[in-house]
């Protein structure tokens, strides 16, 4: 099995399942309808993303087993997403800067893995891309008219903005299958990635009368398995039925 | 009864997408292609959203038509590039959306979508994301109606 290349895919295909676990956790709950619809619609766009990408995972690794086994019985230390994507949705704000500095990766990472020389992998990526331009409309467009909304909203996004500036960076820094995979041709480079990404991120932010903090402390961890308590909550929740009840399929 | 290429898209011209019940998974570009080699038939088909929920569905339907014509030596594969896009959207699959209420993707310009109950220009977007991963929400500021568009994607 090629370790490197199971790695890189798995570390994509958790940062999708998590952040698609997050919003779906907003269904029947979004300040209005057609905005409940739209965190759902992108929740499915993920965890379709995720689904693809965990298929080619299980057969990479070739032992028979399969995306359901990837995503229902791992534990916390065989996750591989970033510690972003794990974090609590708090109010709609926290969700939609959460989800801006998602999509603002995604979005350039999808359409740089398009030339992989993995043909698997550069076939994902062509698919997902498309859905991720979606994805970064919607939440630059909401970061900016909560930003420069009325002062609540303004003072809420500001909050999540403090709160979730830390955990930016970690999506752009390299892990060990990141450099491989850049190193092997199958993988982007992250540094390629990294300034269009910031340059985005300040248009918006800025535009959106938002400050960015002045703390250059960033958390890291979650790309080798150490992730924050949430992510064990979260995976209570997802893979309890597998647990409890082995194998049972709808 | 000679099985060709031809005769089976013909029976798959019943398989229609379960959320747009009007419109075949032909007119909509998800089936891609039907090849016979040595009595062996191959469905080739795609999706149009790497979520979307109706593909189970789909094939279940692709599965289910075959049969019920004494069709068995086939198997359904499911590719996932070229990715899908609106442009294989047929003009006849179009014009039965239309019909249907749901605005077809247009193209040349996402900005100017016509009212499907009305034929009037003066919409507005009210969500990018619809009923369904493929649509968004619009309404028209004429006769008033909310309808579905189909995103160019």
């Amino acid at each position: 099995m090629n370790q490197n290349l199971f790695n890189y895919t798995l570390q994509q295909a958790d940062n999708c399942l998590i952040l698609g676990q997050r919003l779906g956790e907003w269904c029947g709950h979004g300040p209005v309808l057609e905005q409940d619809i739209a965190m759902t619609n992108i929740a499915l766009d993920l965890i379709g993303q995720a689904r693809m990408l965990y298929q080619y995972a299980a057969e990479i690794q070739d032992e028979k087993r399969s995306e359901d086994d990837l995503a229902y019985l791992r534990d916390a230390w065989d996750f591989k997403n970033v510690l972003l994507v794990e974090q609590p949705n708090g109010d709609f704000a926290k969700t939609i800067l959460r989800q801006f500095l998602f999509d603002s990766f995604n979005c350039p990472f999808y359409e740089k893995l398009k030339e992989s020389s993995d043909e698997r992998l550069a076939a994902i990526a062509a698919k997902s891309h498309k859905e991720t331009l979606y994805h970064l409309k919607w939440s630059g467009d909401w970061v900016l008219r909560l930003g420069d909304g009325t002062e609540e909203s303004h003072n809420r996004i500001q909050n999540a903005l403090n709160e979730l500036w830390p955990y930016s960076e970690e999506i752009t820094t390299p892990s060990e299958a990141d450099i491989d995979a850049n190193k092997n041709g199958f993988g982007v480079n992250l540094n390629d990635i990294k300034s269009e990404r910031e340059t985005k991120i300040r248009e918006v932010l800025n535009e959106a009368t938002l400050t960015i903090p002045d703390s250059a402390y960033n958390h890291t961890g979650g790309k080798e398995g150490k992730h924050t308590e949430y992510l064990g909550y979260i995976l209570a929740d997802l893979q309890f039925l597998q647990r409890a009840y082995p194998g049972n399929e709808w | 009864m000679v099985i060709d290429q031809d005769h089976i898209k013909q029976l798959l011209e019943e398989v229609t997408d379960p959320e747009i019940p009007v419109i075949s998974i032909r007119d909509l570009g998800i089936l891609r292609d039907v090849r016979i080699e040595n009595d062996q038939i191959e469905i080739i088909i795609t999706p149009t959203y790497s979520g979307c929920p109706a593909m189970l569905e789909i094939e279940k339907n692709i599965n289910n038509t075959l049969k019920k014509n004494d069709i068995e030596n086939f198997k359904i594969t499911t590719v996932l590039s070229p990715p899908w896009t609106t442009d294989w959207m047929s003009e006849e699959g179009k014009q039965k959306l239309k019909e249907y209420g749901i605005a077809p993707p247009n193209p040349s310009n996402e900005e100017d979508i016509q009212c499907p109950n009305c034929g009037s220009h003066n919409t507005s977007l009210v969500s990018q994301f619809g009923s369904t991963a493929c649509k968004s929400l619009f309404k028209c500021n004429d006769c008033l109606e909310p309808f579905d568009y189909f995103k160019c994607h």
